[in-house]
């Protein structure tokens, strides 16, 4: 039995080793971040046909296990589900398109893509990871690649910007760390899987108060502020319009594609497992600022200027039903079969929206690099109009995926948000009536955006706008072909992700 | 065979003493030569002793009518300290490879002095005779003297005696209570086993305790002793500020374990009286090792020269070593003694870059200075080994501090939780500090005003650096990735440790 | 009080001071041959062959000690042959032919000849004060040492500084050894016999007030001779004033001689006294331990010339030694007379190394110094070992004699409340005095030299420097060595 998983999450890192020394040949760096990205996707699509092949029951697959410090309770625990499996594939993709989209890196290329592969390594290890240690060494190794990729390769206000969205992060992280340290104080370990099972059955709850006093609210919230950030929750968001509008806007690709789902996944894997009972008593207030990031989300796309800040407020509204669903699921009543179907659902959602947004949020942060090589460099709302004419295909193309931005049925995200409201609506019906004002606002957001750059008048200057190359189309075209297929036949993904759901939730505890 | 590397050390540098002055060039190649002896000799020790848990090494009578035997052995604790002694000898050499290509370096006495220390350092870790212990403790104090006096940079005279100074004080703290111990015990042995079993009573151990442990931890910069440390690391040269903050400090550390606590395991207990929560020499000492990690990281905060900030990490990181060894658990002294080895090799390090691979290049160690020369771009080596050396030296989980500080938190968390959480705020306020100290020297945007000043040349990396850097960076990585290594050394040595230690100080 | 004729062994008696007559006729020898033959050869060839008959004669005497061991001695003589005393006496002789070695190349005198005889003279007045055990052997021995000191120290005709020290020298030296012979005619007068053994039970008796003041006495010329605090006032100026050889002579062999005699005279005679009597004795020693070892260190840390840092230390380290006095016992004993014998060992050395940096350099201020180990590696290194043997820095034997000390000092049963405290004060006063060592050690090794050319050093000087050297490393490496003659532990 070959480790998989471990292959897998040490491809993009030995990548990066040869694609650092190549130094400023950049042909030859992106040449093998390439290589190295097409592997990662033919591995991670294997490791899904895995999962969905090997029975349906939702449980861990292609585990391995080793003992490595058993002092600390660390452990060498790797395994996937459905939903990790999905997630590998999402970082896989968005991956590939970002490499795709660094044409125009002349500064250091062999740095820059080494970087990237190594975020891409930190991705896979944090998708993969079933216990803390492993995983906190992937989540904070994925977070120095991106620091200095802002830093080195982005816009004006740069330093800035990094270093903000390193310290947010860094609290969160260290929230993280404080919390699992505590609990490994209580129960002598740092196994995911073992930790839930013992919240389940309170244990662990038990042993918290045993070792430590009652402070296991604490710990959750703890826990959630560290994912909390990382999404964003608002008002834990006030890093990401900055990072995302200033970083290199590849990198915005990564970090709205796939970084933000650690966070969703965070919570999904760690937070509702372990600390359901306390998440479950804490629901309202959550629910609350889940509704305000959906809702302001939108809101303050609508009075953003720049085209980046836009697309950043969106991300965080498309991510605020992720979260809204999460709390929505802790309920803490004793659940009947129909509570229960609700929460599958919701949580199938959940599972769909990380895939399909990230998928789409990197499409359109791909197209906004592709205006912006072609505009010299600005993406000021006003700063276009017209393009319809002299480049209909980009019109197009972009077309498909702001429109399954939007929640257009037929496109993958129409898919996910039903989803999401259709458990939502009935554990909780209050917060979803609220939130689908975001659904109008957003796609008030996207119409606009739509009117302004590709309709009204044609201005003088974007004359001879180029349209999208032969080989920009063909770079495209998978990514949206899948957005179509998801759209139109979700089920090729949602019966390993149900499956995987449901083994899940029998496992809580709320 | 680990014997010889003390012999070894003190060989090589007698032989480097002697040399004739016009093979000044040939020194270093000597002085590598017998480092690699040494640290494959310990590497090798390291190995065969690995599932044995103390290696006897020598043992012949000295002043017999004394009781004063030569006796070295090597149990886990040992074998990992004389590890991280041979790397940072190795990395020394390496990183002083331009000292012997002028004339009047005066290679050979520089080396000579590098091995004398070395040799000293490998002798405490390697006794079991408490006499002899502590000869080796003080012959390491005059070549410290010398490599700083004459070889250093700012204040060096002033640094180099503060230095001396106040480890020959610590040494004669300890001398004391020695003197005493050995007196008490009836003066007929003076190996540490024998007199770890001895029943001292009490009210002896109550203020034995506290003079040895204070005597030693002067030398691994206890607050508030430590003030000899950041001034004589940043007056050292740069070999001598690895050695220094690498391994020397954990003498102090080491002697604190193997001396005070095991030979006096009852002053640790509380007094029956407490002052505002402080109710025994522990809680007093742990309450001096936190302060140190706070204080050290705060002031390292404010720091202008590149190398005080280092030299005040130091301060903090070995406020953790203590802070572990006195939690008196299992966990809590695994972790000091593992980070014992990794700030060693950290240390050995940070050092090396700032003071030799910035400072021999820019002859600045002025962050505002250093943030006008664009090194993020002209010497990427250097700052991405900055970024390495940095992110390890926070805690970052992957390199070898993480698990190390994680334990002694634990530990921390079970005897003093207080203490526990102030600990953990100090390593948060590592974090900063090292980020800001990394900004403004590699990444800063001053020169963002006039971005068409031209990015400075410096010399190339040379070929002793790349190695001094992978050997040193390479083994944190290697522990940090898989501590077993050292961990199923430390583990059994310390569960040896005499009993009424581990029983968390009380009966 | 018993008054008892003690019969005289004659044949003993010259048995025991076979020593001190072979020195006596070789420096009758070398007068003979200076004065005579060599009348009319240079300067240096004149002082080379007066230096080596010295040593011959020294080294004949020391033959004739390791050769013929222990005499029998009877209770009751008025010198004694012991194997501690003849430990002593062996190293009182090397270091008076090491003093010589050290003398052949030095140019301060015209008059090599007499200069030698003084010296074994003195040699001779130190051998006798060793094995003394009557009071009046010991007020004549001492005498003989002090004149004979007397004069050296005056040896330098040029200088106006010699000559000076030398004055105070014997004002101080007289009145000491004026007091000295009061306290002497009260423990006579009080036990009615001269002879140390004898007087022991005869004070064991009772509390006599005049008693005290006669070893009040005692004790003021006894701590003249090792130049203790409140009678150290001539050291200083003598040690600087001297020729570098009898500075040498001075520090060494005298000390070892008065500190043998201090020994004798606190265990044998007083030991029993003061057991009765309270410890007035002990404070006594006490007072002017600790106030040497104060003084001495912190007088030591201003000083800018070597010679009288080295003075300063010298009553640092009398101090010391007279801590170990005070815990009387055979092991305290024998541990002082070892840190003596050693000690004296490495200041011959120290001040042979001074000596010929004067001569080159003319100063003997710290920049005098000043980048030694530049102009002379060798000569540099033999000091660098010497003054950390000072400072008591192992591997060194310094350090092995400050340790077999203090730890004496500790097991000793008297010392137990005053012992840890003085221990502790004494290990932190050594502490200090790292420091001043240093700041001449800094000057050799650290500082730019102030003329570049390398100094020259004769061979046998050299020699001479490096076998001492030696000595204090392999003594310091194995400190059994001596064990044969001054058992340890």
């Amino acid at each position: 039995m070959m480790p998989l998983l471990t292959v897998l999450t040490l491809i993009p890192a030995f990548a990066a080793l040869i694609a650092l020394f190549a130094g400023n040949r950049a042909s030859v760096a992106r040449g093998v971040a390439f290589i190295a990205a097409l592997a990662s996707l033919a591995l991670s699509v294997w490791v899904w046909l895995g999962i969905g092949s090997a029975g349906s029951d939702g449980s861990m697959k292609f585990v391995e296990h080793a003992s490595w410090v058993p002092a600390l309770g660390i452990e060498y625990h790797l395994g996937v589900d459905a939903l990790g499996a999905l997630m590998l594939l999402l970082s896989a993709i968005v991956s590939l398109m970002a490499i795709a989209a660094s044409r125009k890196i002349t500064h250091q290329p062999g740095l820059y893509f080494a970087l990237i592969l190594l975020l891409e390594s930190g991705l896979f290890g944090t998708f993969t990871a079933l216990n803390f240690f492993h995983w906190f060494l992937f989540w904070e190794l994925s977070l120095i690649p991106a620091f200095f990729l802002i830093k080195l390769w982005g816009g004006e206000g740069r330093g800035r910007a990094a270093t903000q969205f390193f310290v947010y992060t860094m609290v969160g992280s260290v929230a993280l760390l404080l919390a699992f340290l505590a609990l490994f104080v209580s129960t002598n370990s740092m196994d995911f899987e073992t930790l839930a099972r013992l919240a389940a059955t309170g244990e662990l709850t038990t042993a918290i108060q045993a070792h430590l006093g009652p402070i296991s609210l604490w710990l959750a919230l703890a826990v959630v502020l560290g994912f909390a950030v990382k999404v964003p929750l608002m008002p834990f968001h006030t890093w990401l319009p900055a990072t995302y509008a200033k970083a290199p806007t590849p990198v915005t690709m990564l970090l709205t594609g796939a970084m933000s789902k650690m966070g969703v996944y965070g919570l999904l894997r760690l937070a509702l497992p372990i600390f359901g009972r306390e998440l479950a008593e804490v629901r309202t207030p959550l629910l609350i600022l889940a509704t305000l990031t959906v809702v302001a989300g939108a809101w303050a796309a609508v009075v953003q200027r720049d085209l980046k800040r836009v697309f950043a407020y969106s991300s965080i509204n498309h991510l605020g039903y992720c979260l809204l669903a999460i709390f929505a699921v802790a309920l803490p009543s004793s659940p009947n079969s129909a509570t229960s179907l609700s929460q599958t659902i919701a949580l199938d959602g959940v599972a769909l929206q990380m895939f399909n947004h990230g998928l789409t949020a990197a499409a359109i942060f791909w197209f906004l690099t592709m205006l912006e090589e072609r505009s010299g460099g600005q993406l000021h709302i006003d700063g276009f109009g017209g393009l319809r004419k002299p480049a209909p295909v980009f019109c197009g193309l972009m077309g498909i995926a702001l429109f399954s931005s939007l929640g257009l049925p037929g496109l993958n995200g129409f898919v996910s948000e039903f989803l999401i409201f259709r458990g939502v609506f009935p554990l909780s019906w209050v917060p979803a009536t609220i939130s689908v004002l975001g659904l109008l606002i957003t796609a008030a957001v996207i119409l606009t955006v739509i009117q302004r750059v590709f309709n009204g008048p044609l201005a003088e200057r974007w004359k001879d706008f180029p349209d999208l190359t032969t080989g920009e189309r063909l770079a495209v075209a998978p990514v949206l072909v899948l957005m179509l297929v998801l759209g139109l036949a979700p089920q090729l993904v949602m019966g390993s992700i149900n499956a995987t759901v449901m083994h899940l939730i029998a496992g809580w505890k709320f | 065979m680990l014997a010889y590397t003390i012999y070894l050390s003190f060989a090589g540098a007698l032989m480097l003493a002697f040399l004739p002055r016009a093979w000044n060039a040939g020194a270093r190649f000597f002085a590598l030569a017998i480092a690699l002896a040494g640290l494959i000799l310990a590497l090798l020790g390291f190995i065969a002793g690995s599932g044995q848990s103390t290696v006897a090494v020598a043992d012949l009578a000295w002043v017999p009518s004394m009781g004063i035997h030569y006796t070295l052995a090597a149990d886990g604790i040992s074998r990992v300290l004389v590890l991280l002694t041979g790397l940072a000898a190795v990395a020394g050499v390496l990183f002083s490879w331009n000292i012997g290509t002028k004339d009047g370096d005066r290679a050979n006495e520089f080396f000579a002095f590098f091995l004398a220390l070395i040799g000293g350092v490998y002798g405490v870790f390697l006794s079991v005779d408490l006499f002899l212990l502590f000869v080796f403790y003080e012959i390491a104090i005059v070549p410290k003297y010398f490599l700083i006096a004459i070889w250093g940079s700012t204040r060096r005279e002033y640094g180099a005696m503060k230095l001396a100074l106040y480890s020959f004080a610590g040494s004669a703290m300890v001398l004391i209570g020695l003197l005493a111990a050995y007196a008490v015990a009836g003066s007929h042995t003076m190996n540490l086993h024998e007199l770890a079993q001895y029943p001292f009573p009490v009210s002896f151990q109550m203020w034995a305790f506290p003079l040895v442990f204070t005597g030693f931890a002067i030398l691994a910069g206890m607050w508030p002793f430590h003030t000899w440390a950041p001034t004589g690391h940043v007056a050292a040269p740069t070999a001598a500020s690895m050695l220094l903050a690498g391994v020397v400090m954990k003498l102090g550390a080491y002697g604190c374990l193997r001396v005070a606590m095991a030979l006096f395991p009852h002053g640790l207990d509380p007094w029956g009286v407490s002052f505002l929560g402080i109710d025994s020499w522990r809680t007093v000492f742990a309450l001096f090792a936190v302060i140190g990690i706070i204080y050290g990281a705060a002031v390292a905060l404010v720091q202008n020269d590149f190398k005080f900030v280092i030299g005040y990490s130091s301060v903090s990181h070995m406020g953790l070593v203590l802070l572990g060894l006195l939690t008196l658990t299992q966990i809590g002294i695994d972790g000091a003694v593992l980070q014992m080895f990794s700030h060693g090799i950290l240390a050995g390090l940070l050092f090396a870059t700032v003071g030799r691979i910035v400072y021999e290049r820019t002859h600045t160690r002025d962050l505002a200075q250093l943030s006008r020369l664009q090194l993020g771009k002209a010497m990427p080596f250097a700052a991405w080994l900055f970024v390495i050396a940095g992110m390890a030296s926070m805690g970052l989980p992957g390199f070898s501090g993480f698990v190390a500080e994680v334990q002694v938190l634990v530990g921390a968390w079970q005897a003093f939780p207080w203490f526990a959480v102030v600990a953990g705020v100090g390593i948060v306020v590592g974090v900063a500090y090292t980020w800001r100290a990394m900004q403004r020297a590699f990444f800063s945007e001053a020169w963002a005003h006039d971005p068409s000043a031209p990015i400075p040349e410096y010399e190339p990396i040379t070929w002793a650096e790349k190695a001094g850097v992978f050997l040193l960076a390479g083994t944190s990585l290697l522990i940090g990735l898989y501590p077993r290594l050292l961990l199923d050394a430390i583990t059994p040595a310390v569960q040896a440790l005499p009993h009424a230690l581990l029983t968390g100080g009380h009966q | 009080m018993i008054m008892q004729a003690a019969t005289v062994n004659y044949g003993n008696l010259f048995n025991i001071t076979l020593p001190e007559t072979i020195l006596e006729v070789v420096s009758l020898v070398v007068l003979v041959v200076d004065l005579g033959w060599l009348r009319k050869s240079a300067q240096a060839t004149r002082m080379g062959v007066a230096c080596m008959l010295g040593v011959l004669g020294c080294v004949g005497a020391l033959f004739w000690l390791l050769v013929h061991p222990t005499a029998v001695s009877v209770d009751g003589d008025a010198l004694v042959a012991t194997p501690l005393v003849a430990a002593a006496q062996v190293g009182i002789l090397l270091l008076s032919a090491l003093v010589f070695l050290l003398s052949i190349k030095t140019e301060f005198s015209r008059n090599p000849g007499e200069f030698t005889a003084i010296v074994l003279l003195a040699t001779t007045g130190m051998l006798l004060v060793t094995a003394a055990r009557d009071l009046l052997v010991i007020f004549v021995a001492l005498e003989l040492l002090s004149l004979s000191l007397y004069v050296l120290t005056a040896f330098a005709k040029r200088s106006a500084q010699s000559a000076e020290s030398a004055l105070k020298y014997y004002l101080f030296g007289g009145m000491s050894a004026a007091l000295m012979l009061f306290g002497f005619s009260y423990l006579y007068g009080l036990t009615g016999t001269t002879n140390l053994t004898l007087m022991a039970p005869a004070l064991s008796g009772g509390t006599v007030p005049l008693a005290i003041v006669a070893l009040v006495l005692v004790a003021a010329g006894l701590g003249f001779k090792v130049a203790a605090v409140p009678f150290h006032l001539w050291a200083p100026d003598t040690y600087q004033g001297a020729p570098a050889p009898v500075t040498a002579l001075i520090a060494s062999g005298s000390k070892v001689a008065s500190f043998a005699l201090l020994v004798a005279v606190s265990d044998g005679v007083i030991a029993p006294f003061y057991s009765a009597n309270g410890n007035s004795w002990i404070v006594l020693l006490l007072t002017m331990a600790i106030g040497s070892i104060v003084l001495g260190n912190l007088a030591a840390l201003a000083q800018t010339s070597v010679r009288r840092l080295l003075a300063y230390s010298a009553i640092a380290h009398a101090g010391y030694m007279l801590l170990g006095i005070a815990a009387h016992t055979p092991q305290s004993g024998a541990a002082v007379l070892y840190y003596a014998l050693t000690y004296a060992l490495t200041t011959v050395g120290a001040f042979g190394v001074i000596g010929i940096v004067e001569r080159s350099t003319g100063s003997d201020r710290m920049d005098a110094f000043a980048g030694l180990s530049r102009r002379n590696p060798l000569l540099a290194g033999t000091m660098l070992i010497f003054l950390l043997s000072l400072a008591g820095i192992p591997p060194l034997v310094g350090f092995w004699a400050k340790f077999n000390l203090f730890s004496a000092v500790l097991r000793s049963a008297s010392a137990g409340n005053w012992g840890l405290a003085l221990v502790a004060a004494a290990l932190g006063a050594s502490a200090i005095s790292l420091y001043y060592y240093l700041q001449v050690l800094k000057r050799i090794y650290v500082l730019k030299p102030t003329q570049d050319e390398p100094l020259h050093v004769s061979s046998i000087e050299l020699a001479t420097l490096l076998l001492i050297a030696l000595a204090v490393v392999a003594l310091g490496l194995l400190p059994g060595m001596l064990s044969a003659w001054i058992p340890l532990g």
